[in-house]
């Protein structure tokens, strides 16, 4: 292996040593390491590192391959796990795209004219997002919904003046936690409102007690967390906009085929989880942050994160398309920037581009009805099972929902072992999340799962409780 | 002589026709909608969507050839020379986009049972142990989705840490050097510091004077990289160093410009605490036209109680997921990091191995000074701060007397070089350098292509500036479209950042305002 360092490596073409003595003479130098004669003599390392040799590329595939062998998934067992990142299919045509090496290898559009195929399609994802969620503008892209989340709240702040947060009760733990992050070194507090025991719904009558004229803005997330559906949708609004304050909506955008759109009811600002919209799970990353919001320049000019705009040529001949509002970001306004973020998730964004336009307006809404018809499916069977409550909540669930297992006498950890022996993963432990909920879990279920795959779960949590 | 294709490819909302289809998603069994029945009534009546989302109408093979022809409309590091500073544009292996999309990790739920993703957290694990390996520190952090968003967790830790100290109300100021990246002054920012900008000296380093001058007990940390953005080692960074941790802030490392010191210096020997890698950048993966990067965080022992949760740990038998940190600053995002991204690091380390990796490195300086070398010959050119030093990864030049003699500015140059097919370095930037062009070629690219670079930059100076300056201050010429109104696309009157904006001011006045 070790004459292997020996040769020119495959990925540097000037490793050759005939081409090294070459520019070491144009550069007229003995040795590299001329060229690093200005590093101190005290940081250079005496001995090498303790790193592996190099590998052959075959050798590294059936490595890696090897240790990944070792990871079971959707493929090997039906899996009922979402909680902010979901399994969906994702059609051969996006990863046919995204692989496709000149969207792949380019680096941000700094120069647009060479740019136009990565510009546009920037555009159209961007674009298609406004349809989807029925607002005026999004960026294009960033890190996930938690950080966007983050985000959202700093803007809100700016935009408002103000420096406090109200949040629903039912989040995902880690987003708050996130959202907790991001918020805390701009003096931003944060506030959680409650929801009704019986229905899952935010209380209004908890909400009209914490709002005030210090709110910059009140979050809600439709689906929430636990998959049930907000329908107070313009009560919130309406006390959001009476005091002032921005109404922020998380939103699940396959859900966005049938369930109204938060453009719909007045929401400011939009943010969210575009990974379900054509690219994989990736055990948590890459994911697609959404960020969007209306056509008020007050919230555009403090919009996070790069935005495509369309111009046209110099010459006024053709239309085209570049990076628009670059005076809100660090590389021009540094510390007065609206945020640091630079790099984000571009090719997701793309991904989700093509994913958005193959199903069209019509696959949207198929998309959401099989979820819908298929979750509902599984929490009517799991109800039958005696010892189970699913859901939890009243309210209508779109893809993920609660089931509560207090009456079996069984911990949510238990049965997700006995699950996993029968090949089964079972949905998220949230009992230690939500101690009020007991022994709950969340499961998901989306287009992928079939009935089959249900109803083994269905029997096999029959048989496990039967033997408790 | 290069033309980028040019498909005059019309927006797809413009494209296709009402009722066709390009994908079905599986339908729920008929089984499951007679048990459940009618799906509209499940939902309550107000929180129905009423009208469809007005997304395109595309056959299949109409979306595929759409964005076909836009991918054919954009220019990779895979077409050519892609020289921009401080981006370390490198090639990027295609095995490891084989092993990044197989269903082995695309298929993963980030909180499947441990037993089921051993295989997936060893890697992550092994991965944090060699990035800790190469950069000196004691342990390292892949939740970091960019380079920026480490930056921010860098500076959430120094926050943490003077917290910790009881300090964190009088450090309230972190130290940046006046050639720095713009991410560091607005991490600094969004962690709620103030930035103290330091000016470079004649070398182009950091003024020790000047850095002596602003330190003080309100001094948090101070944020460098190192080589800096004009390629050129920090030489006092020992005394650097010092001045800071007697003062007691932090140092923290740009990793922006690791390329050049792989397996030859660490950061953490130089005494930085805290570390970001761009893995995008130094480690090979693709760029995406923006991203997903990933920007892991190294940090020494003191700190790494208050990295994020989860850590991964092991015992000996099984990789573990740890929440059980008391001191941790909490998350910066969901789950554990770009894991996809950072698969394909891992690969790209073992391809070159600690030999390989050094390699990479030398090369990486070789070509820079080569360019460097050759281009200082060009009339027009100038290489500003300490010409005979030699530079690192990265030469920044200055078109300043080019823009005198002929009109030709640094935007000029760029553009015209995309004529000859080539994507042009970084420009306007480091501040510090007037008509700055920012030349990073890393080690990826063979001789013969720094050659042609090096024929087309002399060729638009020497030749086309001062003898048929139009050529080039119209340029490009060869590219999918001419130049671009950039302002047009900022301006209120013409702003459309999506498309339904666009047709509200296409309606809003009787003549288009884009023609």
């Amino acid at each position: 292996m070790k004459t292997l360092n020996r040769r020119a490596h495959p990925y540097i073409p000037n490793s050759l040593p005939e081409v090294k003595e070459e520019m070491m003479r144009e550069i007229g130098i003995k040795n590299i390491e001329e060229l690093y004669s200005d590093v101190p003599q005290k940081y250079r390392l005496k001995k090498p590192l303790n790193l592996p040799e190099a590998m052959s590329e075959y050798e590294v595939k059936r490595h890696v391959e090897t240790l990944l062998s070792k990871n079971k998934t959707y493929a090997d067992m039906p899996i009922f796990l979402g909680a902010g990142c979901w399994p969906h299919y994702v059609p051969a045509v996006v990863r046919e795209i995204v692989q496709r090496s000149e969207f792949l290898t380019s680096y941000t559009s700094y120069q647009p004219e060479i740019s136009q195929g990565m510009l546009q399609a920037l555009f159209e994802y961007q674009s298609m997002i406004c349809e989807l969620t029925g607002m005026d503008v999004a960026n294009c892209s960033m890190y996930d919904w938690a950080s966007a989340l983050g985000e959202a709240a700093r803007m809100a702040a700016r935009v408002t003046g103000r420096k406090e947060v109200l949040i629903p009760k039912i989040i995902h733990p880690e987003r708050a936690l996130t959202l907790q992050v991001y918020c805390e070194p701009a003096g931003i507090d944060i506030k959680k409102v409650g929801y009704d025991g019986e229905t899952g719904q935010l209380d209004l009558g908890d909400l009209r007690k914490k709002i005030s004229r210090e709110t910059a803005a009140v979050f809600i997330e439709n689906p929430s967390y636990l998959g049930f559906i907000e329908a107070q949708v313009d009560e919130v609004a309406q006390e959001a906009h009476t005091h002032g304050a921005l109404y922020i909506v998380g939103v699940d955008p396959t859900s966005l085929g049938v369930i109204r759109p938060p453009g719909d009811y007045a929401a400011d600002i939009v943010v969210g989880e575009a990974q379900p919209l054509g690219n994989f799970m990736n055990f948590g990353g890459p994911l697609l942050g959404i960020m969007a919001c209306r056509d008020d320049t007050d919230l555009i000019r403090q919009m996070p994160g790069r935005i495509i705009g369309m111009t046209t040529t110099v010459d006024g001949s053709r239309e085209g398309f570049c990076m628009a509002l670059q005076t809100r970001e660090q590389h021009i306004r540094r510390e007065k920037a609206t945020s640091n973020i630079c790099s984000n998730e571009a090719l997701c964004a793309i991904a989700s581009a093509v994913y958005m336009a193959l199903l069209g307006p019509e696959g949207m809404r198929e998309l959401g009805e099989t979820i819908i018809y298929k979750a509902n499916y599984a929490m009517k069977l799991l109800s039958k099972i005696d010892g189970v409550k699913a859901p939890v909540f009243s309210s209508t669930h779109f893809k993920e929902f609660t089931v509560n297992f207090d009456e079996s006498g069984l911990s949510v950890k238990e049965i997700n072992k006995r699950l996993l022996r029968r090949q089964i993963h079972g949905g998220k432990d949230i009992s230690k999340e939500f101690p009020e909920l007991g022994e709950t879990a969340l499961y998901c279920v989306t287009e992928i799962h079939s009935k089959s795959e249900i109803d083994r779960l269905a029997e096999a949590l029959e048989e496990i409780l039967a033997k408790r | 002589m290069f033309r980028q294709a040019n498909w005059n490819e019309p927006l797809i909302f413009n494209l296709g026709r009402s009722g066709r289809r390009g994908h079905i998603p599986p339908k729920a069994e008929e089984e499951i909608v007679k048990s459940v029945g009618d799906v509209d009534a499940l939902i309550p009546e107000k929180m129905r969507r009423k009208n469809k989302p007005r997304l395109p109408e595309l056959s299949e093979a109409e979306v595929m050839r759409h964005f076909l022809h836009l991918s054919e409309m954009n220019y990779g590091v895979d077409s050519g020379l892609y020289p921009l500073g401080s981006c370390t544009m490198k090639y990027n292996p295609k095995v490891n986009e084989t092993l990044a999309n197989l269903e082995k990790v695309n298929m993963l739920s980030p909180y499947q049972e441990e037993s089921t993703v051993q295989g997936i957290l060893e890697i992550l694990y092994k991965l944090e142990q060699l990035l800790a390996e190469i950069t000196g520190t004691h342990e390292v952090c892949l939740q970091p989705a960019a380079g920026a968003h480490g930056e921010f967790l860098g500076t959430l830790l120094m926050r943490a840490y003077h917290k910790f100290n009881g300090e964190s109300e009088k450090r309230c100021e972190i130290i940046v050097p006046d050639s720095a990246h713009g991410t560091n002054p607005a991490s600094a920012a969004m962690a709620g510091f103030n930035v103290v900008v330091v000016p470079s000296d004649d070398d182009g380093c950091m003024s020790l004077g000047a850095l002596k001058a602003v330190v003080s007990e309100r001094t948090a940390g101070l944020m460098i990289t190192n080589p800096n953005t004009l390629g050129i080692f920090e030489r006092n960074i020992d005394e650097i160093a010092r001045i800071i941790h007697e003062a007691g802030g932090l140092l923290y490392y740009d990793g922006a410009n690791l390329n050049p010191l792989l397996c030859k210096v660490r950061p953490g020997d130089m005494g930085f605490d805290i570390v970001h890698i761009n893995i995008h950048k130094t480690f090979g993966t693709p760029h995406g036209g923006g991203g997903p990067g990933a920007g892991p965080v190294g940090v020494s022992e003191e700190l790494a109680k208050f990295l994020p949760v989860p850590r991964i740990v092991f015992d000996g038998k099984k990789y573990r997921l740890d929440y059980d940190r008391p001191y941790s600053i909490g998350k910066i995002r969901g789950f554990y990091g770009n894991v996809a991204v950072l698969l394909r690091a891992y690969a790209y380390i073992l391809s070159l191995g600690v030999e390989g990796l050094k390699e990479v490195a030398e090369v990486s300086v070789l070509n820079a000074n080569y360019l460097m070398k050759r281009l200082k010959g060009v009339r027009g050119l100038t290489l500003p701060y300490n010409s005979e030093k030699p530079r690192k990864h990265e030469c920044v030049f200055s078109a300043k007397t080019l823009k005198r003699e002929t009109g030709v500015s640094a935007l000029n140059i760029a553009k015209r070089l995309l004529d000859y097919g080539l994507h042009p370095p970084t420009i306007y930037f480091p501040l510090i350098v007037e008509e700055a062009l920012m030349i990073e070629p890393t080690e990826a690219f063979e001789k013969e292509e720094l050659d042609r670079f090096y024929d087309a930059l002399k060729k638009i100076c020497e030749e086309e500036a001062y003898k048929n300056p139009e050529i080039v201050l119209n340029a490009p010429h060869n590219t999918t479209i001419p130049r671009l109104d950039e302002v047009k696309a900022s301006h209120p009157r013409t702003m459309a950042l999506s498309w339904r904006m666009y047709l509200k001011k296409l309606g809003r006045g009787s003549s288009n305002p884009y023609m």
